[in-house]
C-alpha cells in the first residue's frame, strides 16, 4: 500500500482501499435517497393515472417521440463513455480518461441541447398548463404538468452530472486529480442514476399512450 | 480491518485541542473539524430554538385571554406556523445528530473524523441557507399554512410567503439527507479495529437508525414541496380539483415524510438517554441486542404508520383498519426500550447529576407521550380528539418533553467533554427540575382540554376552555425560565469553571478515555476495542461515587 500517492488518500482515512469502498457505499447510500425522491413524483404520476386513464392517454400523444428516442440513444451512449472512463482510470490509462470523459459531457450537453428544442416545439403547441390549454379533458394539464417537472427534475440532475464530470476532467487534465483517485466510480454511479431515471420517464411520459 | 492500524499516522500537534487549533473566525467557518462543525450546528439551532420559542410566547400571551384582542387573526396564524416550521425543521431535525451526533458519532467509534469532512461542512452551510430562506419569508411577512403546508390552501388561498418558506425547508432538507449519508457511511467504514457492530454504544445505533430514516424519507418531504412550490409558482395544477388533482394526496407524500420525521427526533433522545442511564445507574444497559433492534423497528416500521394523521381525511375505513394496527405495532419497540430503561435502573447504584435528572424527566415524559399515542392510533377515539389540544399535547409529551430533555441530558452529560469545564451542578439540578414542572404545567392542561373539544389553530374559544389556556400559559413562562438558565449557568462554566478532566463522570465510552476537550484528531493514537460497551459494575459493587472508576473502559486509547 506503500506506493499508494498521499493525494488520493483523504483524511480521515486509514487506507485508499477502504475510502474508495466508501465513496461507491455512500453514493449507493445516496441513491436509495434520490430514488424516494422521484418515488414520490412516480407516486403522485400513478395515482392520478389510476384516476384518468383515458386523459393521460391523450395527453400523452402529444409528446414527442422523436426526441424522446433521439435522446435515449444519447443518454445510453454517455454511459457507455461513462463507464469506459471508469475503466480507463482504474487502470491508469490517463489520456483514455479524459478522452472518455468528454465525450460522456458532450452526450450530455447534446441531450440538453436536444431537449431545449423539445421544449420550444412543446411550448409551440401551447402545451403548458394554463387557462388556454389546447386539449380536454382538464385532466390532460395534469400529465403536462407530470411532463415539465419530470423532465424539468431530470434536467437539473443533467446539468449538475455534466458540472461534476467537468470539474473533475479539468481536473484530471491539469494534474490535480491523480487518474486512480476513487472519484471517477462516485460520479460514475451518479450518472448512471440519471440515466436510468430516463430510462423510466421515456416509457412514462412518451410510450404508455400509445399502446 | 487489520490494515486501518498500520497506516495511522501519529499527528505532531497531539497536545493541542480541537479548540486550541484556530482562534480567528474562518478557522470555525471552514473547518472541516467534526467538533467544530457540531459547535456551530449548537449555535445555530440555539439562535432558531428562542425564534421559535419567541413566536409561541406571543401565541399563549394572546391564548390567555378568549377573546383573541392580542394579536390579529392573521397575525396568529403566522406565529403558530412559524412556531411549527422553526421548531420543527430548524430546531429538532438538527438538533441531537448534527450537534452531539457530529461530535460524538467518530469519537464513540474511535474514528478520527466523519467519512467526508468536506461534505460535513457544506451540509452546514446548506442548513444555513435553508435558514435564511425561511427568515426571509418570515421577514416578508410569514405563513399562515401551518407547519404541515396543507393543500389547496397553501397552494391557490394563501396569502402568506409559502414559496420561500418551502423553498426553505426543501434546501435544509438537502443538508439533512448529505449528514445521514454522512453518517451512515462513517459507521460502516470508519469502525475502530474491536469495534464490532455489537459493541457499538447505542447512541451510535440511534444516530445510525436516524440517519436511515433521514436519507430515505426526506427526500419524499423534497419532492412533495416542490410540488406545492412549481403549483404555486408555476401554475402546474397538481393539487388543484379543476384539473382533476387530489389535494389528499398532498397529505399521503407530507406525512410519509412527516411521521418517519417523528423518530427522526426522538431516536437521537432514546440514544442519549441509553449512555446516560447507563452511567448514573453504574449498569450495564439492560438487555443490549433488543435496544437495538428496538431502534430498527421503530426505523423501519415508522415508514408504515403515516396514515393514522388522516383517519378524518377521507382514507378509507380499511385503509384506517391497517394505519390503526400498524401503529398499535410501533408502540411496542418503544414499550420495549422503555422497560429496559427501568431494568437498568432497576437495582441500579443511581446517583441523580444533572444528565440523569433530565434523563428520567424524558423516561417519565416519553412515556405519557407514548401512551396517549396509543389513544390517538385508535381510531374511534382519534375522531373524537383529531385536531384538537389533545393531539398538541401528545406531540409536545413526545417532542419537547421526550427530545428535548434528552437534548438536554445529552449536552449536560457531554458538555465535560465538549468544553473540558464543569458546570454548576446545583444550577443544573435545578433547572432541570424546573423545566420538569415547567413543561407539565404548560402540556398537562392541553391534554385535559383538548379531550374536552378545545380545537387546535383557534385563538378565539369558549370561555370555559380559559382556565386550563391560562395554566397552560404560566407553565410557559416557567419553561421559558427553565430553558434560559442553561444558557447562564452554561456560558458561565466556560469562563469559570473546574477543568472536567478526561472523564468526570468515570463512563465506559471510547469518547471519555480522550483528553477534554479532545484533541484535533480525538485521539493521540488508533483506539483499540476490547470490550462492549456498559462495561460498569458487577451488581451493587460501584464504588462510592467520589472514587468510581468503571471496571472496563471499552478500549484502550494511547
Amino acid at each position: 500500500m506503500s506506493e499508494v500517492s498521499p493525494t488520493i488518500l483523504h483524511e480521515p482515512w486509514p487506507s485508499f482501499e477502504r475510502q474508495q469502498m466508501a465513496v461507491s457505499f455512500s453514493m449507493w447510500v445516496f441513491i436509495a435517497s434520490e430514488v424516494l425522491f422521484f418515488g414520490g413524483l412516480f407516486l403522485a404520476y400513478t395515482v392520478y393515472r389510476h384516476l384518468d386513464a383515458e386523459a393521460f392517454k391523450i395527453a400523452s400523444r402529444e409528446t414527442d417521440v422523436f426526441y424522446g428516442a433521439t435522446n435515449t440513444a444519447i443518454l445510453l451512449t454517455s454511459s457507455l463513455t461513462m463507464a469506459m472512463s471508469v475503466h480507463a482510470s482504474e487502470h491508469g490509462l490517463r489520456r483514455l480518461t479524459i478522452r472518455c470523459l468528454t465525450a460522456t459531457i458532450m452526450f450530455g450537453l447534446a441531450f440538453l441541447v436536444i431537449k431545449g428544442f423539445e421544449y420550444h416545439s412543446d411550448l409551440d403547441k401551447g402545451l403548458w398548463p394554463g387557462p388556454d390549454f389546447p386539449l380536454h379533458p382538464a385532466t390532460t394539464q395534469l400529465f403536462w404538468a407530470f411532463y415539465w417537472i419530470a423532465t424539468g427534475v431530470h434536467a437539473i440532475h443533467l446539468s449538475v452530472g455534466i458540472g461534476i464530470v467537468t470539474t473533475i476532467t479539468i481536473r484530471l487534465a491539469r494534474g490535480t486529480l491523480l487518474v486512480k483517485a476513487s472519484t471517477f466510480e462516485g460520479a460514475a454511479l451518479y450518472w448512471h442514476l440519471v440515466d436510468t431515471i430516463w430510462i423510466i420517464l421515456l416509457p412514462m411520459l412518451y410510450l404508455v399512450g400509445r399502446t | 480491518m487489520s490494515d486501518t492500524a498500520l497506516i495511522y499516522v501519529r499527528h505532531q500537534d497531539k497536545e493541542q485541542n480541537y479548540l486550541q487549533a484556530g482562534h480567528t473566525l474562518m478557522s470555525w467557518l471552514a473547518s472541516t473539524d467534526h467538533k467544530r462543525i457540531g459547535i456551530l450546528y449548537a449555535l445555530a439551532i440555539t439562535f432558531f430554538f428562542f425564534i421559535g420559542g419567541l413566536a409561541i410566547g406571543l401565541v399563549r400571551i394572546e391564548l390567555m385571554s378568549p377573546n383573541g384582542d392580542f394579536l390579529t387573526d392573521d397575525a396568529y396564524n403566522r406565529l403558530f406556523t412559524l412556531h411549527g416550521i422553526v421548531m420543527v425543521w430548524f430546531f429538532l431535525v438538527p438538533s441531537i445528530p448534527a450537534t452531539l451526533g457530529n461530535f460524538l458519532l467518530p469519537m464513540m467509534i474511535g474514528a478520527k473524523d466523519v467519512a467526508f469532512p468536506r461534505l460535513n461542512l457544506l451540509s452546514w452551510y446548506i442548513f444555513i441557507v435553508g435558514a435564511c430562506f425561511a427568515i426571509a419569508s418570515i421577514v416578508a411577512g410569514g405563513v399562515d399554512t401551518g407547519w404541515t403546508f396543507y393543500t389547496p390552501f397553501s397552494t391557490m388561498f394563501s396569502n402568506g410567503d409559502v414559496i420561500a418558506a418551502a423553498a426553505g425547508v426543501f434546501i435544509a432538507g438537502f443538508s439533512s439527507i448529505a449528514t445521514g449519508v454522512n453518517f451512515i457511511t462513517t459507521v460502516h467504514m470508519l469502525r475502530a479495529p474491536g469495534m464490532t457492530w455489537f459493541r457499538l454504544p447505542l447512541f451510535v445505533w440511534a444516530i445510525y437508525a436516524t440517519s436511515i430514516v433521514m436519507v430515505l424519507a426526506t427526500p419524499v418531504l423534497a419532492m412533495s414541496l416542490l410540488l406545492i412550490i412549481v403549483e404555486r409558482w408555476l401554475g402546474m395544477p397538481i393539487f388543484n380539483p379543476a384539473n382533476g388533482g387530489d389535494p389528499i394526496l398532498f397529505q399521503h407524500l407530507f406525512w410519509f415524510y412527516s411521521h418517519p420525521a417523528v423518530y427522526i427526533m426522538v431516536l437521537p433522545a432514546m440514544g442519549v438517554v441509553s449512555e446516560v442511564f447507563a452511567c448514573f445507574a453504574r449498569r450495564r444497559v439492560f438487555g443490549y441486542a433488543m435496544m437495538v433492534y428496538a431502534m430498527m423497528a421503530i426505523a423501519v416500521i415508522g415508514f408504515f404508520v403515516w396514515g393514522h394523521h388522516m383517519f378524518v381525511a377521507g382514507q378509507s375505513q380499511y385503509a384506517n383498519f391497517v394505519f390503526s394496527f400498524l401503529s398499535f405495532i410501533v408502540a411496542v419497540p418503544s414499550a420495549i426500550k422503555v422497560f429496559n430503561w427501568t431494568a437498568t435502573l432497576f437495582r441500579g447504584q443511581i446517583t441523580f447529576e444533572a444528565p440523569m435528572l433530565y434523563a428520567l424527566g424524558f423516561l417519565g415524559l416519553f412515556t405519557v407521550g407514548g401512551l396517549t399515542g396509543l389513544f390517538l392510533a385508535s381510531v374511534p377515539i382519534d375522531v373524537h380528539v383529531t385536531d384538537t389540544y389533545f393531539v398538541v399535547a401528545h406531540f409536545h409529551y413526545i417532542m419537547v418533553g421526550g427530545s428535548v430533555s434528552a437534548f438536554f441530558a445529552g449536552l449536560h452529560f457531554w458538555w465535560p467533554k465538549i468544553t473540558g469545564r464543569l458546570y454548576s451542578e446545583a444550577w443544573a439540578r435545578f433547572a432541570a427540575i424546573v423545566m420538569f414542572l415547567g413543561f407539565n404545567t404548560t402540556f398537562m392542561p392541553q391534554f385535559i382540554m383538548g379531550y374536552g373539544g378545545m380545537p387546535r389553530r383557534y385563538h378565539v374559544y369558549p370561555p370555559e376552555f380559559q382556565i386550563w389556556h391560562v395554566m397552560s400559559s404560566v407553565g410557559a413562562v416557567v419553561l421559558f425560565i427553565a430553558y434560559t438558565l442553561p444558557l447562564i449557568y452554561l456560558g458561565w462554566s466556560l469562563i469559570y469553571g473546574r477543568k472536567a478532566g478526561s472523564n468526570p463522570f468515570a463512563a465506559t465510552g471510547l469518547e471519555w478515555q480522550t483528553a477534554s476537550p479532545p484533541p484535533k484528531h480525538n485521539f493521540t493514537e488508533l483506539p483499540r476495542v476490547t470490550a462492549p460497551p456498559y462495561h460498569y459494575h458487577p451488581e451493587r459493587q460501584a464504588p462510592e461515587p467520589h472514587d468510581r472508576q468503571p471496571e472496563t473502559a471499552q478500549g484502550e486509547v494511547g
